[in-house]
């Protein structure tokens, strides 16, 4: 089969909604994509462990220090499905862990933002896993099968954890002054933050034409963002918060919500690496990884002693 | 229901669970490979909902009214009742798997033990607990053994834990005359035999790693009658923050 | 190989007695055991399983994308093979 022939083959598959699958002919960048994104995306999971981790040892009592254990640990299981993916597509994860440590491959920009106080452990929860869900929610269905398999599972996983986190700041809402200004000042501090996540607007976006054409994404930034203040807006309501954002109204000719424009300055300076903890994130899981490698190569040696001693 | 010697005895099982829970949570997110961050968290959370079981069935023998976290968050370092083992630093992942190592080898034949206990909340926590204890001395075993038996350095590092840790381990077998007068009353096995089937386990485990026991058989105790080391103090003060921070707050 | 870096396993879940085993994904080990240990403490969190099977990924044989047509195309036209090609007058019970 020529080239050509092949490649028609494939834009067929994604046209019908057959799913791309491991061994399958697919073009190089339509490889090279996934693998970024798939790995940018378990990336992010496995640096996000890190500002929630933070509080576990200080978590108010012992159902919510349960809770954080088990959504952390959550965490680390989608890092997991989501490397596994990568490498059927020939990816290695070590070799994608260390792009991220030398900053070659980029995470989500939300974990360089530090976790102050309890309420953020709640906003995070809320926000930034209810602004992930949204984007997980449409991966779902992308074209190809190992990633939409794993954000299946995923999607199911985490349904816990942005109820968790509405819940938690549900308790501080209803609770003292003190308490309620805590849960508004985290959700000052990341709401802006929060919307980034869904990356540069369109016009800015470098890969995103051709990702929607292969159907592995299946909506823009921008309208994934939209949906995503157009739920939030009355979660806020009923939690009695203010969204911070003077220009938020509803639009009723759109029938979508206006907000402010987004500070993209401070977006791509985090990006680039000058957020508040970017430094911090990275020395942590270079720090595991490097403590790591003697446990590893330990129980490498030992199961090749037991398969001489077998084989003897 | 009012019972000040059974209220000890379970509060010190609610308080090593408690705080070795406490300390392999510390590991969530820095573990040495993801697999074994996932799996050390798995021991955590077993722990923490154990010492919520034993945290509710000792505050109904105490009588005062008080919930599970007031007794986990609100009493003062001599209050707490762990063995001083359970409060040592995680240090590498030697350190932290020898010590969960020796702990699980102890809490295995003991919770054995206490399926058969006439108190019937307590028998049932046991019974659930087995289960989970049972798995985690068989992954630590699985790793001292991977470690011992490895390269050169695990090696080492398996050893210097060993010799580190050994002092603390015989703290797990003390008793008092609250524990004689369970064992009078026959709610609560003599840890005399725990202790012997803790030996048989960890000689063999030790043995197939080529690790070796130390000579030195000094003892370190004072964690049951509230007296620990430098470390308490720290683990508290995270662990209580928000309720020292915030008092009477509910989240 | 490098020596720090552990082999692939495919991982494998009995949901409930009576289902086959199914296809979950997969992680990394140093060995079976320990396979099955990271297997257990993965994939059955949520109580997913009651049985696993790990087999390391090296160990599987899969067939070719390239000679799909010829595997599995000539079975499409045995269409005899299905109760639906047969015709059984409308009457006829238990069949």
């Amino acid at each position: 089969m020529t080239q050509a022939e092949q490649e028609r083959r494939f834009l067929d598959k994604i046209d019908r909604e057959i799913k791309i699958e491991p061994n399958d002919w697919m073009p190089d960048e339509y490889r090279q994509t996934l693998i970024r994104q798939i790995s940018q995306h378990a990336h992010s999971e496995i640096v996000g462990m890190l500002p929630e981790g933070n509080w576990i040892t200080r978590a108010p009592n012992l159902r919510r220090k349960a809770v954080l254990l088990a959504k952390v640990q959550d965490e680390a299981g989608h890092g997991l499905y989501l490397y596994s993916a990568t490498e059927t597509l020939g990816a290695d994860r070590e070799q994608l862990m260390d792009d991220m440590h030398s900053g070659k491959a980029k995470y989500s920009s939300i974990f360089n933002y530090p976790a102050l106080t309890w309420a953020d452990i709640g906003t995070i929860g809320w926000l930034v896993d209810g602004a992930a869900i949204m984007n997980q929610v449409a991966l779902c269905r992308t074209s190809y099968g190992p990633y939409a398999r794993a954000m299946v599972k995923i999607c199911k996983e985490e349904s816990f954890h942005q109820r968790q986190g509405y819940e938690s700041l549900m308790k501080l809402c209803n609770g003292t002054p003190q308490q309620k200004a805590m849960a508004q000042d985290a959700m000052n501090r990341f709401w802006w933050p929060a919307l980034m996540m869904f990356g540069p607007s369109d016009a800015e976006s470098t890969h995103s034409d051709q990702s929607i054409k292969w159907k592995i994404k299946r909506f823009t930034n921008d309208e994934l963002r939209q949906s995503f203040v157009d739920a939030t807006v009355s979660q806020a309501e009923i939690l009695g918060l203010t969204i911070p954002d003077p220009n938020l109204k509803w639009n009723e000719e759109r029938g979508h919500y206006d907000f402010s424009e987004i500070n993209w300055e401070e977006f791509w300076q985090v990006v680039k690496g000058n957020g508040p903890c970017n430094k911090e994130r990275i020395a942590a899981r270079l720090k595991a990884k490097q403590e790591g490698l003697w446990v590893r190569e330990a129980a490498n040696a030992f199961a090749k002693k037991r398969a001489m001693k077998k084989s003897a | 229901m009012q019972d000040q010697a059974l209220f000890e005895y379970v509060l010190r099982l609610a308080d090593d669970s408690l705080i070795l829970g406490q300390r392999l949570g510390e590991w969530c997110g820095h573990g040495p490979i993801l697999e074994e961050d996932i799996a050390l968290t798995n021991i955590s959370l077993d722990l923490i909902g154990q010492a919520i079981s034993l945290y509710d069935l000792a505050s109904e023998l105490e009588g005062a009214g008080k919930n599970h976290d007031q007794l986990a968050y609100l009493r003062f370092e001599n209050e707490y009742k762990n063995v001083l083992l359970v409060e040592q630093p995680n240090g590498d992942f030697a350190m932290t798997i020898l010590r969960q190592f020796f702990f699980d080898a102890f809490r295995l034949p003991l919770y054995e033990a206490l399926m058969q206990s006439p108190v019937a909340q307590l028998a049932a926590i046991a019974a659930k607990s087995v289960k989970e204890t049972r798995y985690h001395l068989k992954h630590t075993s699985e790793w001292v053994i991977r470690m011992g038996d490895g390269t050169d350095e695990s090696h080492e590092r398996a050893q210097a834990a060993i010799d580190h840790l050994w002092r603390y381990t015989s703290e797990l077998f003390f008793e008092d005359n609250i524990d004689e007068q369970l064992q009078e009353r026959q709610l609560v096995p003599s840890l005399k035999g725990i202790q012997a089937n803790w030996m048989e386990t960890v000689k063999a485990v030790l043995s197939e790693a080529t690790l070796t026991i130390p000579t030195n058989n000094w003892k370190f105790e004072g964690g049951r009658q509230g007296r620990h080391s430098e470390h308490m103090g720290y683990i508290l003060a995270d662990l209580q923050y928000m309720q020292r921070a915030y008092p009477n707050m509910e989240w | 190989m490098s020596t720090t870096q552990w082999p692939l396993w495919e991982v494998f879940i009995r949901s409930k007695q009576g289902l086959n085993h199914k296809h979950v994904g997969s992680l990394r080990a140093p060995d079976a055991t320990l396979a099955l240990e990271n297997a257990r403490d993965v994939y059955t969190r949520r109580s997913e399983g009651i049985s696993i099977w790990v087999v390391e990924s090296a160990n599987i044989h899969a067939t070719d994308i390239d000679d799909a047509d010829s595997f599995f195309e000539p079975s499409d036209t045995k269409i005899y093979r299905h109760p639906t090609f047969y015709e059984v007058p409308d009457g006829v019970k238990h069949m």
